[in-house]
């Protein structure tokens, strides 16, 4: 038995230990939100986070994922991840959507490690998340719309 | 977003809802007077605004519950172009409805009523219809339901209907001083007859459309809980994966299921036509089943030729005979005597679309025929395929469309190949229970239906002032129509138009022109990829009229200029991006502007692209400065976003993406041999939109094929060399 947090549940999953991270999520614990792109840690829509840093659960074996706190796009709740949240609305960045769990991970990761990323920051912080729909410009311009209004927050605070 | 309903076809009705506070009405109303009972017409039926509702086959596009939520009835794939939120616009113009009360609903399946207007009895989604051809269709169902909404409220308050105002969700009378929400005139409006014609708005009367609108689809695509393909999971469900064979034009011959079946999870191995299907529990169990399975194909009669090879073939048919696509005056004979003469031979290499959700599809026999969960572009044909492997009627095939994680044409597929794989798995299953195909990105990579290879040829004449007197375009590659269901109407004489489209409409004036086509036939399987014709035909014509002003010793856009006095709104895109990204205006050292111009699906795109080569070589775009004329902008922030990325999927086609061919096998499997574009190659982009009150046209593909002749031309500028591939490659 792989005993996993996630989302801050406990679950215990009778898988093989080399199923990928991405796997369980999805076909054993259900949560859909982190996406299937490319199985090689190539496109990162199934980024998620582990002791909050996202990283590509689809080469992660779940047995790696023991003891350690995954957060899922279904349970990532942070004043950080609203802010990406309301940026990403109110830019309507979303085209098919499909990779947006995935970039909204890695910019929530961003952020808590760099409050204020210039363009050249979001790029490298990123470029390991494509989108097919090329939302790229809106992303760099939501991530710093939400950069910006945690700062203010943080200034109000 | 997949919550199934039925509708009664060529009804009106009052359909009971149970809800936990009892029973509830809702009001179903057709967009279309059909039925309509006598003495029902609205008001002002004269004049241009009144539109003729007995065009339109009845059909059903909003319902208004009594807890105020419109739902408008979504007949059109949402893919990530914005068609949800457009066409609830439309009606939510119409009906006056408050934007925060309008959900969208998928429809089911029905090619009388959800048909694509512009495709005759089928639906479906693509070509950049979605818009244009419900533009009127949904506008209309949205003033039906107003006007029924205002005789109720007439007929409730005992006023002239002529006196109550609708806004945001809310009738009003001003002088009785009543009031009331949609919900709660819903009962008695479904009373109400539904009017013969209704008065549309005047577009200076317009308060959604063309105003900044929070896409419908954004809550659910930010906390993961929008529905896909990939996301769902039934009870007893399988997922299948399957072996797909190495070439074009292989077979299974044999395969040993043993060690595959030790796998645990794995429930079925399967010989289907296209391979051999594993079945598992899960999706991991059937592509670890999958890799134990031993398969010996049959070759004898596969395709193994190499893209150098085609290539070269190409080449050889290009002296062979060709169809006519468009021939004007006398281009062979001027060309003999002209002064100047340029010559081009370009090609492009086959592209997979590469959508983040690899193919895929859920598929159940029931009592009653069967049940598919699909991102589901192409109804009519993929209920007919479907229909076809499964011995039913296509009525008897119930679609759930779903969001698609991007398509870019891939998922109307002709044929329908992923669904009719899911079919005869779901036939040959020795379980009903349902099954969830699978393509892994290999399978999406590796599984044909490219973009196909072009090869072009150009030859031109030009006068003592520079100015093309003959102009030469001859096109080789296989045709996207050709086996399919629309072949009889889209090839004539031998010219695919779709091969042709932006080649053989150039609409530069040139008094000899001649466009012809040499069609091939390979086993490498092709399809229409977005903007299709014109991803090769706008490079080809946009380059070579770039090498025509730069032999001329002409700016590149007053060359243009000249040669499009009879087609303005060319002309009104062209000048409006020049001026917007400081055409002629000095750049810094190293930098250069390229421009193109053209018009796909009825939409008028140029782009402006600010070019450097880095260091290592690297072709950097700096910034794109797009213009675009499509009619009245229903939605100028999705128009927008259409313009960007869909100039940027272009981008990475005019960069870096191909699908090359050795002995046969595809070179590129997943994203690292198969580059697209990522973030960091993003350039700056600006679009402007042309004020139009034309009718509108779409946006999904037309930004797309602009930008490798933008590019090109800008490189040609700062390197002097000419380019003749895509993607890009500088000389060294």
């Amino acid at each position: 038995m792989i005993k996993l947090t996630v989302n801050g549940e406990s679950h215990s999953l009778d898988v093989d230990p080399d199923m990928p991270l991405l796997w369980a999520l999805r076909d054993v614990l259900g949560l859909t939100g982190t996406k299937y792109g490319c199985g090689i840690a190539r496109c990162g829509a199934c980024y998620v986070h582990m002791d909050g840093h996202s990283l590509p659960s689809c080469v992660t074996p779940v047995s790696a994922a023991e003891g350690k706190a995954i957060t899922t796009i279904e349970g990532v709740d942070s004043d950080t991840a609203h802010a990406v949240r309301t940026a990403w609305a109110e830019l309507n960045v979303v085209q098919c959507g499909y990779c947006q769990s995935g970039q909204i991970m890695s910019a929530i990761d961003l952020l808590g490690r760099n409050p204020d990323p210039d363009d050249a920051d979001i790029n490298d912080a990123m470029q390991g998340n494509l989108c097919r729909c090329n939302t790229y410009a809106r992303i760099r311009q939501a991530i710093r719309q939400a950069a910006a209004s945690l700062r203010a927050q943080g200034g109000e605070a | 977003m997949n919550a199934p309903f039925r509708l009664t076809r060529r009804q009106f009705l009052i359909r009971s809802l149970s809800t936990g506070a009892g029973l509830t009405l809702a009001l179903y109303l057709p967009g279309c007077g059909r039925e309509a009972e006598s003495g029902a017409a609205g008001p002002g039926q004269a004049g241009e605004r009144v539109a003729p509702a007995a065009e339109f086959e009845p059909n059903a596009f909003v319902r208004i519950l009594p807890d105020d939520r419109v739902e408008v009835v979504m007949k059109h794939l949402e893919m990530g172009q914005g068609t949800f939120t457009g066409l609830a616009t439309l009606v939510a113009e119409e009906l006056d409805a408050d934007w925060s009360q309008i959900v969208p609903v998928p429809a089911p399946a029905d090619p009388e009523r959800y048909n694509n207007l512009q495709w005759g009895k089928l639906q479906g989604t693509g070509g950049s219809t979605a818009i244009a051809n419900a533009y009127t269709q949904m506008r209309q169902a949205g003033a039906t339901a107003r006007h029924m909404l205002v005789q109720a409220a007439a007929a409730e308050w005992g006023v002239p209907a002529a006196e109550i105002q609708v806004s945001k969700g809310m009738l009003s009378h001003a002088d009785s001083g009543r009031t009331a929400r949609f919900g709660e005139l819903a009962a008695a409006a479904a009373d109400q007859p539904v009017p013969d014609e209704v008065l549309l708005k005047e577009p200076e009367e317009f308060s959604l459309i063309g105003t900044f609108l929070p896409r419908l689809d954004n809550a659910a695509k930010l906390d993961g809980s929008a529905a896909y393909t990939q996301d769902i999971q039934l009870s007893d469900m399988r997922v299948a994966v399957v072996a797909h064979p190495p070439r074009f034009g292989a077979k299974v011959k044999g395969f040993d299921a043993a060690a595959a079946k030790q796998v645990k999870g794995v429930t079925e191995v399967l010989e289907i036509p296209t391979g051999v299907a594993v079945l598992a529990a899960d999706t991991w169990s059937a592509i670890k089943g999958r890799e134990a399975l031993q398969v010996q194909w049959d070759e004898s009669g596969a395709f193994r030729m190499s893209s150098e090879e085609i290539l070269a073939d190409y080449r050889d048919k290009a002296r062979g005979e060709a169809a006519v696509a468009r021939s004007e005056g006398d281009a062979a004979g001027v060309l003999e005597n002209a002064s100047t003469r340029l010559t081009a031979a370009m090609h492009m290499p086959y592209l997979a679309h590469a959508a983040m959700e690899p193919l895929n599809c859920v598929m159940q026999l029931t009592d009653d025929g069967c049940e598919v969960w699909n991102g589901e572009q192409f109804q009519t044909v993929d209920q007919q395929n479907v229909a076809k492997v499964l011995g039913l009627k296509p009525e008897q095939v119930k679609i759930n469309m779903l969001y698609a994680g991007g398509s870019f044409g891939r998922r109307a597929n002709p044929h329908s190949d992923y669904l009719v794989e899911t079919a005869h798995i779901v036939r040959a299953a020795q379980e009903r229970g349902p099954v969830k195909l699978v393509w892994t990105r290999e399978d999406d990579m590796l599984g044909g239906y490219y973009r196909p290879f072009y090869y072009h040829e150009l030859e031109a004449g030009l006068d003592g002032e520079g100015m093309p007197l003959a102009w030469r375009h001859r096109i080789v590659g296989q045709s996207i129509m050709a086996g399919t269901v629309m072949e009889g109407g889209m090839v004539k004489d031998g010219v695919d138009a779709t091969s042709v489209e932006g080649a053989a409409n150039l609409p530069y004036a040139i008094p000899n022109l001649e466009v012809d086509l040499v069609t091939t036939e390979l086993p490498v399987t092709v399809q229409w990829w977005r903007s299709v014709g014109s991803t090769h035909t706008a490079f080809a014509v946009e380059t070579f009229i770039d090498r025509l002003a730069r032999a001329a010793g002409r700016d590149p856009v007053d060359y243009r200029r000249g040669l499009l006095k009879d087609h303005p709104r060319h002309l009104g895109v062209l000048e409006l991006a020049a001026e917007k990204a400081g055409w002629g205006r000095p750049l810094p050292e190293g930098r250069a502007r390229g421009v193109a111009v053209h018009e796909s699906f009825n939409s008028y795109v140029a782009e402006v692209a600010e070019v450097s080569v880095g260091d290592n070589g690297r072709i950097n775009v700096e910034r794109v400065v797009i213009a675009v004329d499509c009619g009245v902008a229903v939605n100028p922030d999705n128009i927008r976003a259409q313009m960007e990325g869909g100039m940027a999927f272009g981008l990475a086609a005019a960069l870096m993406s191909e699908i090359t061919l050795e002995d046969g096998l595809v070179v590129q499997s997943n994203f690292d041999g198969y580059e697209v574009l990522a973030i960091d190659r993003m350039p700056e982009v600006e679009v402007y939109i042309v004020p139009s009150t034309e009718p509108p046209t779409g946006v999904g593909e037309p930004a797309t094929p602009v930008i490798a002749p933008a590019v090109a031309n800008a490189l040609s500028v700062l390197t002097g060399q000419d380019f003749d591939r895509l993607p890009l490659r500088l000389a060294v």
